[in-house]
């Protein structure tokens, strides 16, 4: 298991470094920092924007820029914005638990919704609740997130008005957002807890397990589901990439002061090092799930741990 | 020498039962009804849903026949441009996938075939594009490239061959030591037309299930980055863009934003239909 985690943390890293050097290299392409500085600020010459350029550290190669951002990682220090020159791990400090939290809540949601429903789906397979299941989840995978989080907004805020439409000021301000994403991941995550339980029901220790007369609850979510956790977990934790992707858009939609809002105002300023920070470790932290897919594995199951 | 087909009797008489599920008859009336709406918006709209009957603005739907959906705070059809705005979707749907699935099925035949550094790299590549959070990706990207149709279906393309190269790949690492090629080489048939006439035709059926998928998929991103301001020009009908105007007049016009995204959600909807039965079809022992 040691050499296997040792291979897999070095294919983690050669992905983090692949990844900060495409957002380093193509947001310099993207326009000139010096111009969107000084727009709609007077004229300036050529000679100001050459000084403002050696300011930001910009009249320097790209390897070295690249460099000194990669060591600043390394030593926690992810330069500062170019505007107002507010240091860029604070803001990411202040946006990335506020991701993260809504990212644990809309999982939590998901995981609480589609494991009963999919179990429910698979024990009457091919009756009236387990079409009904599959035709909500498919529909459930047919619509934008943002247009899910437009229509709660429309109902919850607008017509009945139980709910505060956007910010992050009170706890009643996350309902929606996570319920979006919640419902969107169930809408996957059933399909998947259905189809492996279907294949765990046909099990003989399942057989067994009925005829000692236990009860079905208990063969149910006590010997069925802890044999399908492993492809359970595997998927959530390959989905969590897509899930941040998914909160990077809702939290446009819901003005939720994220991670992903952060981003957004970066590219829209031209703001490198606040987008190159944000992606980093949206990177970081996606290969980091994934890697504790693999260590959770071997905790479910003992096979793999002994290997 | 083709590729040998053992048709067993009745098959045809199987299809025609598969072809009778539920599934494939919702999607594939879902499907053709949105591609032929589509086509045929110019005749029905020759507009293009930019006409504007100021007399008529924020008509409330099912109220008018001139406005069956009712119209926008500019007095804009909502049904015109939702079937105009179709348009937008499913180019950008298609021709990514198209796009990606050439690329990627050349790709995952060579690195599967002759493995080596080839397969290497691709897998490698394949490692990156499942850490990447692809929005934030797409975001920067058309950042730089600027919010085009074309820009949009180019990026796709990049950052999706890795998937059918990949599904590709894995076929054919299945197929290339199993007899039928070995005595294909044993004859001396030439690499290229024992890739071309002996594995693609065995391998081709995950990949077709990926794209109608992908179809669907990418219908569903490009939506999202034209919400957004990052995909298709604003002026152009399309159902991201106008999700992201109706947004402004939730309040008092909801019609605005619920057609364009029930549109999305019942072309959508189709594609995921026939993607599902495709599935199904092509591998009859995932049926669940």
């Amino acid at each position: 298991m040691a050499g296997f985690l040792v291979k897999r943390i070095l294919q983690a890293v050669f992905v983090v470094l692949v990844v900060t050097l495409l957002v380093a290299w193509a947001i310099r392409l993207s326009g000139d920092p010096a111009i969107m500085l000084t727009q709609g600020a007077g004229s300036f010459t050529e000679q100001d924007l050459q000084n403002i350029r050696k300011a930001l550290g910009l009249d320097q190669p790209f390897t070295v820029q690249y460099l000194q951002f990669i060591t600043g990682v390394v030593t926690g220090d992810f330069g500062k914005s170019f505007f107002g020159g507010t240091s860029v791990g604070s803001l990411i400090a202040h946006a990335l638990p506020l991701t993260l939290l809504l990212a644990l809540t809309s999982l939590a949601l998901a995981v609480a919704m589609s494991i009963p429903l999919g179990i429910h789906a698979a024990v009457n397979r091919g009756k009236a609740a387990d079409t009904g299941i599959r035709i909500l989840s498919l529909v459930g995978l047919s619509f934008p997130n943002f247009w899910l989080a437009i229509m709660m907004v429309l109902t919850f805020s607008i017509t009945l008005g139980w709910l505060p439409p956007s910010g992050a000021e009170e706890p009643a301000n996350i309902v929606m957002p996570a319920l979006t994403m919640g419902v969107i991941l169930t809408a996957t995550n059933v399909r998947l807890v259905r189809t492996s339980m279907l294949e765990t029901l046909s099990a003989q220790y399942i057989m067994v397990a009925r005829s000692k007369g236990l009860k079905e609850r208990v063969v149910l979510y006590k010997h069925a589901l802890r044999n399908c956790a492993i492809p359970l977990i595997t998927y959530i934790g390959l989905q969590f990439g897509g899930l941040i992707g998914g909160i990077v858009v809702i939290e446009r939609v819901f003005n939720w002061p994220g991670m992903g809002s952060l981003a957004f105002d970066a590219v829209a300023a031209r703001d490198y090092p606040v987008l190159q920070g944000v992606i980093t470790v949206l990177a970081l932290l996606i290969v980091a799930a994934n890697l504790l897919v693999d260590i959770v594995y071997g905790l479910v199951d003992p096979r793999i741990r002994t290997e | 020498m083709s590729t040998v087909e053992i048709e067993a009797p009745g098959t045809v008489r199987i299809w025609l039962r598969r072809l009778r599920s539920l599934e494939f008859i919702l999607g594939a009336v879902l499907t053709v009804a949105m591609i032929g709406l589509v086509l045929a918006s110019g005749l029905i709209f020759p507009d293009g849903g930019d006409a504007m009957d100021l007399t008529a603005r924020l008509t409330p739907p099912f109220q008018s026949w001139a406005h069956p959906l009712g119209t926008d705070p500019l007095g804009r059809d909502v049904l015109a441009r939702v079937v105009v705005g179709g348009k937008i979707s499913l180019t950008v749907g298609f021709l990514s996938v198209l796009g990606a699935v050439v690329v990627g099925t050349v790709m995952g035949l060579v690195a599967g075939y002759y493995r080596g550094v080839w397969d290497m790299i691709l897998m490698r590549f394949a490692d990156v594009q499942l850490a990447l959070p692809f929005i934030l990706l797409a975001i920067t990207f058309t950042a730089i490239l600027g919010a085009d149709l074309w820009n949009l279906i180019l990026f796709m393309i990049i950052a999706q061959w890795v998937q059918y190269a990949r599904v590709m790949r894995a076929s054919v690492l299945s197929l290339r030591d199993r007899e039928f090629i070995q005595s294909a080489r044993s004859f001396g048939v030439r690499d290229l037309r024992i890739l071309l006439h002996h594995i693609l035709p065995n391998a081709y059926g995950p990949v077709l299930i990926l794209m109608t998928l992908n179809v669907a998929n990418n219908i569903l991103l490009e939506s999202s980055l034209t919400f957004l301001g990052l995909g298709v020009d604003p002026m152009i009908p399309s159902w991201g863009g106008m999700l992201a105007d109706g947004r402004s007049y939730l309040q008092t016009a909801w019609w605005v934003s619920v057609f364009p995204g029930l549109a999305i959600m019942l072309t959508v909807l189709g594609l995921n239909l026939l993607g599902d039965w495709l599935r199904d079809f092509l591998d009859p022992t995932s049926k669940a």
